[in-house]
């Protein structure tokens, strides 16, 4: 069993913008939640203005704060889509 | 012998022009069938004014592979939720002119109506759920992440309701 796992993180949009990158990785402890790597990322250099209830997609569907992670998982923070 | 969904349902996400209605045609051609007597054809394009601003164009950046997923998805659901016989679709990514058609949306159907309904929910649900966004460049030379607010000291991102 790992004890830690590395995700990939996706920023699009004005996320991209604010986070001044396209993506990033982070590492949590194994069993962590999308709501734990919300809470990391806030708190780490340049994100806090992430908000708490931000929409995230793990391997490119729409996933709930609860959602658990897996090493390897990639990780989209989505902003209000504007398609149409 | 009924048609799967797979037979009936056509979507892509694309950087090449939608603007040509004939492309459409022929796919609902190709995947519709006799027994539809409605082909309702939807195109949204790129507006001049937005929000009160004088727009001179646009750049759509897709979350390429999940669009691609989440467009299929709700063409299927569109299926099942209305009597509709072949849905196609298709977005655009990339940069566009005032007037360059960004979505397209043709539907067939035995009877009108739920062509009509299929249709609209299919362009609302897209505005909803498709992972796409859109950076707005104005004629002053600014530029805006549609569906952002305008940034300021304290402000969150996520806080804008969707537009």
């Amino acid at each position: 069993m790992m004890d830690r796992i590395s995700v990939r993180t996706l920023f699009f949009g004005v996320y991209g913008e604010l986070a001044a990158r396209r993506e990033g990785s982070a590492e949590l402890a194994a069993d962590s939640t999308v709501a734990d790597l919300v809470e990391a990322l806030r708190g780490s250099e340049g994100l806090d203005w992430l908000p708490e209830r931000v929409v995230v997609a793990v391997n490119q569907s729409y996933a709930e704060a609860g959602t658990v992670l897996s090493d390897g998982d990639e990780v989209a923070l989505i902003p209000p889509v504007a398609g149409g | 012998m009924s048609q799967g969904s797979d037979d009936r349902v056509r979507t892509w996400i694309t950087r090449e022009s939608l603007d040509d209605f004939a492309q459409f045609e022929d796919i609902v051609r190709a995947i519709g069938s006799v027994a539809d007597g409605a082909l309702l054809f939807f195109q949204g394009r790129v507006r001049r004014t937005n929000r009160g601003r004088a727009v001179s164009s646009l750049t759509y950046e897709a979350y390429g592979e999940m669009a691609e997923r989440e467009l299929s998805a709700i063409c299927r659901e569109a299926l099942e939720r209305f009597d509709v016989g072949s849905v196609a679709a298709a977005h655009r990514v990339g940069d566009l002119e005032l007037g360059e058609v960004s979505v397209a949306i043709a539907v067939t159907s035995e009877h009108r109506d739920a062509g009509y309904a299929a249709s609209r929910w299919i362009i609302e649900t897209i505005k909803v759920r498709l992972p796409v966004w859109k950076h707005e460049h104005y004629e002053d030379g600014e530029s805006h992440w549609v569906g952002a607010p305008a940034l300021e000291a304290g402000t969150s991102p996520g806080g804008a309701p969707f537009e």
